[in-house]
């Protein structure tokens, strides 16, 4: 039942082949005994997810329908859920439990899906491998000594190893694409403003930007169908209206033009990866789609316009946990000072303290010029790239990150090794766009990802794109064969 | 000497705006609520939640911007300043630094020599206001009430071109005055939503260099604000003339001692490390929106003196007075017009009413006189129903509640004589008990002689009870005394 | 650019996180390489380049004046570290 795609499950409610109640149970069942292993999960919603399912089920003997009714997912740990406590992988919310739910949540909701509880992530989404959790790491489905890439790890973790058909997931960097690339899933990252950020705990409130983690590109339109649209609580949520991504998907791609950026196929990309990316940029010629070549020629500073920027905006954004309203506060403090400091160095790991330290340090009077005004000037000239770009390509396409899943302590002793992960996914959220990951070969029994980079809004041409890829391939359905 | 040195002022005040809601979430504005009752989640700075811009109080700022003649910015920018505070729950100020959304104007205000001076306005900005520390001991610790987190505010920028005590509260008045005819806030110092810094250096007359200025926090009423200015020019010119220099520093006005003091200074040299709010976009006014908030404009005060004074033909500074408040200045029209004399009725208004007004603690809305009583009883002055002096008393009455003048006239009997019979009998009574004088009078030259004429006067007026006409008991005395 | 540990000692305590003085030293050299990447922005000339805040081309909506929250202290003090008839509670502030 768990190998079931998130898109066929509703059918099969609908043909009275399994409950929502018998799916979730499964489901949860195959959560409690791979937890141990996988650390995918930081809570398991039991009850709530039966409860719910069970909702479901009655909703449906009743004659509701939809393709997300009584389908079980999983949110990651930083969309606040009211009621069931939301981490956001850090020992400061290590209790937390909101009084409220994001709007991805309320949606998701909405749309009938079953919550089977929360995924583990980077603290603070800070991370490319999971490896900053309070929580302890998460482990990779196709070979457990290997990270699963992050900072949504948890959620690629779950869906990998089939305990949930689809998990929620952020993108600040590349924090959806690159765990859905080294988990051999299809992730999208929607355009800025087109996913509501209101109850999504921020870290860059200029570059995150929600999406789903699934196996296809059928089931992520599915989920950004129910998510994606206009939210008067968030002030930079897009007011157009959302299009039928399902109805879009088997688009033919003839014509299609498909910008290749020579600069994403660098000296840093493993010689594997690129084999793998470019034999499906081939089979996407195969259908009709022609390749041209576009050039992002500031693309390499993205990195460095992005841990200025991200740094900067999350040392602002995180001044809130000061432990006065909620959240860890240090036993018995002296002073004020002492309660600030304390809880903050004690309910904080090292690599967020590093990027509060390395933003604060870039606002601060006498640099602000040379870091932070220098990092958005360079912004613009990387959208800049990505519009002319566009002028000759439909659609960007190259790796979505340099080699397959690495093992644990391989890169977290250096940040600066661990920051280049994300090198081809930076400029995407630099520039706001749309973009995803889908699975595009192995490398020594390790998924490749290949990433598609779309205009603003064209997340339902990424979306066909990836679809008749699928239609083509089958590497979107390889199973890591994890056994629970 | 003190003489020796020019003062230079310059003020910040900050208004709180009388939106409904906050400025950047739908909880209540409402003073004086339990607390933390009207402190949502985004006030509270929960994680996830985001801002949303209140158009009141945009329009609100725009409307103080059009009434002083200011520059309204077609696109303005908020920015985080921050610093952590615990009455401040995001650990940053959501205010405007390089863009503000007005920017130069002034304000001219009216001296009580008659002079008037013009005071530059550099910007007013919109703002998020800080809760409150309620320093009750809590076992030792402090109380965190946020009922006023978010409460908008327009801070107020002035040059630094005030010279005097008398000047600053004459702008502060201006000011006050200004968002209280504009219906933006109630101006209400004593509950903070109008409150006051005061910027403050001294300079040798003729130097053209500012000195090193103090900045004095929270002066809030206008008479601290005049004495805190004395005693810290009076500080600063006595660390001066001693060869001492200024510290800059920011320092609190104790009202009991009547002094100033420095605030413990903070442990950490301030670097607000402001950036652009990612959360909210640059705010666009339209010329439309201004053309809209331009329609709504009352007259101004300035406009009312500017009326006032050609229209009616009162001095400056009665003018400004009376235009000191909009309820005022209705008064004022309305007294005029039911009595076709606006002199007299504005000597009226600005001393016998606004005597009692200011005895009794009455706002002239709750006057218990009526302006249209007080017209009625200026009339009778004018048709010589009752003298002037007589008036006085009426009015003492109506004040007391005994009701309309001319009730009260005729109830008391202080109808003036004013039947020329009458009054000539009252006279010639009184030359012939008084026979010795009359002599005496004839016999002293013409121009020593107004003395002795002002004692008949006494004693016909005694006579009559104050009741006899005072002109026609002048010129019937002058007849039989000086007769041709 | 490199940081120097006093300079390091600053912006931590501008951003109350207190440095463990075992690790003063290479957090600052951590921190000091990622400053140098950062650098290498420097070679770009952007003097004629507006700095771009929002990925959105787009101005700020406006909310209607109204009120649409209720009440709900009990609520968020029920997941307050410390409080109070009310009020959130923090070790004694002097002004």
């Amino acid at each position: 039942m768990h190998d079931i795609a998130l898109e066929a499950i509703a059918g099969a409610l609908e043909r009275r082949e399994f409950s929502s109640v018998e799916i979730t149970s499964h489901l949860l069942e195959r959560i409690e005994r791979a937890n141990g292993t996988l650390n995918a999960f930081i809570t398991i919603d039991r009850e709530g997810a039966l409860r719910s399912a069970a909702a479901a089920d009655a909703a449906r003997a009743g004659g509701a329908t939809g393709p997300l009714l009584g389908v079980p997912i999983a949110h990651k740990d930083l969309f606040c859920t009211a009621g069931l406590r939301t981490t956001c992988g850090s020992r400061m919310l290590g209790e937390f439990v909101p009084p409220y739910s994001a709007t991805v949540v309320e949606r998701m909701a909405a749309a009938g899906c079953v919550t089977l509880g929360k995924t583990n992530m980077d603290e603070f989404a800070m991370g490319s491998s999971n490896e900053t959790s309070w929580f302890g790491p998460v482990r990779n489905p196709w070979d457990t000594a290997r990270v699963p890439g992050g900072s949504s790890g948890g959620s690629a973790a779950a869906v990998a190893a089939r305990l949930a058909p689809g998990a929620t997931a952020t993108d600040t960097g590349g924090s959806i694409r690159q765990p859905a690339s080294l988990c051999g899933l299809t992730g999208l990252k929607a355009t800025y403003g087109r996913v509501s950020r209101h109850g999504m705990i921020a870290f860059a409130s200029s570059l995150d930007q929600a999406g789903p983690i699934a196996r296809s590109a059928a089931d992520c339109a599915l989920m950004l169908q129910a998510i994606a649209g206009f939210d008067p609580r968030d002030s930079t949520s897009i007011e157009a209206p959302v299009p039928d991504y399902v109805s879009q998907l088997d688009r033919p791609l003839a014509g299609l033009r498909i910008g290749v950026p020579k600069e994403y196929f660098d000296p840093g990309l493993h010689p594997g990866t690129e084999a793998a990316v470019r034999q499906g940029l081939a089979e996407l010629e195969a259908q009709g789609a022609k390749l041209v070549d576009v050039s992002l020629p500031h693309s390499p500073l993205s990195v460095p316009a992005y841990y200025v920027i991200a740094p900067a905006e999350c040392s602002a954004n995180l001044s809130r946990y000061d432990g006065v309203r909620y959240g860890y506060r240090c036993k018995d403090p002296v002073d004020l000072r002492d309660l600030y400091e304390r809880s903050r160095s004690e309910g904080f790991g090292e690599e967020v303290k590093r990027r509060i330290i390395v933003g604060t340090y870039a606002l601060s009077a006498g640099y602000y010029d040379a870091y932070y005004r220098k990092a958005q000037q360079i912004r613009r000239l990387i959208a800049e790239d990505f519009r002319q770009a566009f002028e000759v390509a439909d659609v960007i396409a190259g790796p979505s990150a340099p080699a397959t899943a690495f093992r644990f302590g391989e890169k977290s002793s250096d940040p600066i090794t661990m920051y280049l992960e994300d090198i081809y996914t930076i400029a995407a959220n630099l520039a706001g766009l749309p973009a995803m990951s889908m699975p595009g070969g192995l490398v020594d029994g390790l998924p490749v990802g290949i990433q598609l980079i779309g205009n603003h809004l064209q997340e339902g041409l990424l979306l066909n794109v990836a679809h008749r890829f699928q239609q083509a391939t089958d590497w979107h359905r390889r199973s890591p064969g994890f056994t629970a | 000497m003190l003489s020796d040195w020019e003062t230079v002022i310059g003020l910040e005040v900050h208004v709180q705006l009388a939106t409904r809601s906050k400025i950047f979430s739908g909880a209540a504005t409402r003073f004086g609520a339990e607390p933390n009752t009207q402190a949502c989640a985004v006030d509270l700075a929960m994680p996830g939640t985001l801002p949303v811009l209140n158009r009141e109080a945009v329009r609100m700022a725009v409307k103080f911007g059009l009434a002083i003649g200011a520059e309204i910015a077609s696109v303005s920018v908020f920015d985080r300043k921050n610093y952590f505070y615990p009455d401040l729950p995001k650990g940053y100020q959501i205010s405007q630094l390089d863009h503000p959304v007005v920017g130069c104007g002034s304000v001219t205000v009216e001296l009580p020599d008659g002079s008037s001076k013009c005071i530059g306005v550099t910007r007013a900005h919109l703002e998020e206001d800080a809760g409150k520390s309620l320093h009750e001991d809590f076992h030792g610790l402090t109380g965190i009430d946020l009922n006023r987190a978010g409460t908008p505010l327009l801070e107020i920028v002035s040059e630094p071109e005030i010279r005097s005590a008398q000047e600053a509260v004459a702008y502060l008045r201006q000011i006050h005055s200004i968002i209280r005819y504009l219906g933006i806030s109630d101006g209400n110092m004593a509950e903070g939503s109008m409150r006051c810094d005061v910027n403050l250096s001294l300079r040798r007359h003729g130097q053209s260099e500012f000195g090193t200025r103090c900045e004095i926090k929270n002066v809030n009423s206008f008479r601290f604000v005049e004495k805190a200015i004395e005693c810290e020019r009076e500080r600063q010119a006595d660390i001066l003339e001693g060869g001492g220099k200024i510290k800059q520093e920011t320092r609190l006005y104790d009202a009991e001692r009547n002094e100033t003091r420095s605030m413990r200074s903070k442990e950490v040299a301030h670097d607000y490390r402001y950036f652009p709010e990612p959360d909210l976009l640059p705010v666009h006014v339209s010329e439309e929106f201004i053309a809209s908030v331009r329609a709504e404009l009352p007259e101004l005060p300035a406009q009312k003196v500017q009326r006032f004074r050609t229209q009616f033909g009162l001095g400056a500074y009665d003018a400004a007075q009376l235009a000191a408040s909009r309820e005022l200045a209705d008064y004022f029209e309305e007294t005029a017009g039911a009595t076709g004399d606006a002199k007299t009725a504005a000597n009226w208004v600005l001393s016998e009413l606004l005597a009692r007004l200011n005895r009794d603690g009455f706002d002239v809305s709750a006057s218990p006189v009526p302006a249209a009583s007080l017209g009625a009883l200026i009339a009778r002055i004018h048709d010589n129903t009752i003298s002037g002096k007589i008036a006085k008393t009426v009015f003492e009455a109506m004040w007391a509640g005994e009701g309309e003048p001319d009730a009260i006239i005729d109830a008391r009997g202080l109808r003036q004589v004013a039947d020329s019979g009458a009054i000539a009998q009252l006279v010639d009574a009184a030359l012939a008990a008084n026979a010795g004088q009359v002599e005496q009078y004839r016999a002293t030259p013409a121009d020593k002689r107004q003395r002795m004429f002002g004692f008949f006067v006494g004693q016909v007026m005694k006579a009559s009870q104050g009741k006899a006409n005072p002109q026609q008991v002048n010129d019937l005395l002058r007849e039989r005394l000086d007769g041709e | 650019m490199t940081i120097s540990e006093q300079e390091l000692a600053r912006v931590a305590e501008l951003a109350r996180i207190r440095l463990d003085p075992d690790t003063v030293t290479d957090v600052t050299r951590r921190i000091g390489n990622i400053l140098g990447m950062i650098d290498r922005m420097q070679a770009v000339d952007t003097s004629a380049v507006s700095p771009m805040a929002h990925p959105l081309d787009t101005v700020q909506r406006l909310r209607p004046d109204e009120v649409t929250e209720t009440d709900r202290r009990e609520d968020f003090l029920a997941i307050a570290p410390v409080s109070e008839a009310g009020l959130y509670l923090v070790p004694r502030v002097i002004e």
